[in-house]
């Protein structure tokens, strides 16, 4: 009996998931489906690179989706529902057609999309950088040179931004509603230090400020921004808005389908979710031992991890095998300017932040995270090599108090 | 095989070298070296996990 997988998500995770699946022998149809009209492509560019006009398109497709890996792509098709009891995924292609699809297993990777601010739909000028089409409509006002950006939100795709516009020898203004960027990730002290470098690269940075108001006026008859309104009751002239306050969870079609839904799709250890039903990716939800909580990661890697775990746990359900634990360590990067920021674990912020190489004067260090004598976080900028040395630690077990002395003598 | 490492397209996030550290080394210049270019075949899954992990798609495997 031959088993149709439909994997809804073309981007990392669903990708590598059908990649995983064919490599490893199955020989059924694997549907998979994006909403997104593009061939699978790499997201980390989008907000450096293809913004900066450094690399075309073409540069940031992902090499699984140029395989012959005889997959049935439909792409430009959004999943709608999904019906358990039949099977199905209801879906509305391109033309605005319904369609179904029957599956035996389905990979829930629909990913998430970009939160944008209320009442901002349709005024000219206002960004948001999540698909290819995002970053290029961004680029093309951004060749035409405007006077100012605002960045809206000082997190990694907002700071990533505001690089690539400094890049671009644009004045920028990067708004942060908390006191520190970063700070519920990394922590105040190299939130500090994420600060600086913002500051020593010319960026008006505004830190704990919100947004009032993005103010228009019509041009052409076409509404289009002309100033954005701070809570500290400045007002900021700016022919762009960028903004990058973080994600939503596209699980809309996963609603009232008897999938359990949480902020993302609740799996169990193994991104299990149903049976013959795994999801991976930035949807995925999933009890972490090594961490000691549930976790939804949206990083890079962890995408490609949980696309071909998923993967596998699906051929271990059909062939009786055991299936493994998915628990990676979370690791991603942020290139901001000349510095690049990488962090290993999953650090509080509140957890006990420790410089072991290097200082932050000269922004080429590494701390170390400890909650009590557990090891939680490996930060570096600029010290690539430490970083991936240093994670190694969290699969030997050692303490906070260890890593730190090992991190010493690296 | 022979590892082909795109030096244009390196930027040393050393993912590489958490994979597999006899073959890639991150040094405190920040650039990546290749220290075997042509690992045993029993190296070949690491070699082409690297090739997968790597987030700037820099590394290569070319057969000859």
């Amino acid at each position: 009996m031959t088993t149709t997988t439909v994997i809804v998500g073309a981007s990392l995770a669903g990708i590598n998931a059908a990649r995983t699946l064919r490599l490893q022998g199955q020989l059924g149809p694997i549907v998979v489906v994006d909403a997104d009209p593009e061939r699978p492509y790499d997201r980390p560019p989008l907000s450096k690179q293809i913004l900066t006009g450094e690399w075309e398109p073409e540069k940031i497709l992902l090499p699984a989706g140029k395989e012959d890996l005889n997959l049935d792509f439909r792409l430009g098709t959004r999943a709608k529902a999904l019906d358990l009891s039949s099977r199905q995924i209801i879906l509305e292609g391109p033309t605005g057609a319904a369609e179904t699809s029957s599956f035996d297993s389905l990979v829930i990777a629909s990913g998430a999309s970009a939160r944008r601010l209320p009442d901002t739909a349709g005024i000219a000028g206002v960004h948001v950088v999540r698909t290819l089409a995002d970053s290029l409509a961004l680029r093309a006002e951004l060749d035409a040179g405007p006077s100012r950006v605002v960045v809206i939100g000082a997190g990694f795709i907002g700071a990533e931004v505001a690089s690539s516009c400094r890049k671009r020898d644009l004045d920028v203004t990067l708004v942060e509603a908390l006191p520190l960027p970063l700070e519920r990730v990394i922590g105040a002290e190299m939130g500090q230090v994420c600060a600086q470098v913002h500051i020593e690269n010319g960026v008006d940075l505004r830190l704990g400020t919100g947004v009032l108001q993005i103010e228009t006026s019509s041009v052409d008859g076409v509404e289009r921004v002309r100033a954005v309104a701070l809570s500290d009751g400045t007002v900021v002239e700016a022919e762009v808005v960028v903004v990058g306050i973080g994600v939503t969870v596209n699980t809309q079609w996963l609603e009232g389908s008897g999938i359990a839904l949480d902020d993302g799709v609740v799996c169990d250890n193994t991104l299990l979710a149903a049976p013959s039903i795994v999801a991976a990716g930035d949807i995925a939800r999933y009890p972490s031992e090594r961490f000691g909580r549930v976790l939804r990661v949206e990083h890079w890697e962890t995408a490609i991890a949980g696309g071909e775990a998923a993967a596998r746990r699906l051929l271990a359900e059909a062939s009786g095998e055991t299936p493994a634990v998915f628990d990676p360590i979370p690791w991603f990067w942020s290139d901001q300017y000349d510095r690049k920021i990488q962090l290993a674990g999953r650090p509080m912020p509140t957890d006990e932040c420790r410089i072991v190489h290097g200082t932050t004067a000269e922004f080429r260090f590494v701390a170390l995270y400890g909650d009590g004598d557990r090891l939680t976080g490996v930060l570096g900028m600029n010290r690539p090599r430490h970083v991936v040395q240093l994670r190694a630690l969290f699969d030997e077990g050692v303490t906070f108090s260890e890593a730190c002395e090992r991190a010493a003598a690296l | 095989m022979r590892i082909v490492v795109d030096f244009d397209l390196c930027e040393s996030n050393a993912v590489c070298m958490g994979i597999a550290p006899e073959i890639f080394e991150v040094r405190d210049d920040d650039f990546l070296y290749v220290l075997d270019e042509n690992p045993p075949e029993s190296m070949r899954a690491k070699m082409e996990e690297s090739v997968q992990r790597c987030p700037k798609q820099a590394i290569s495997i070319a057969e000859d």
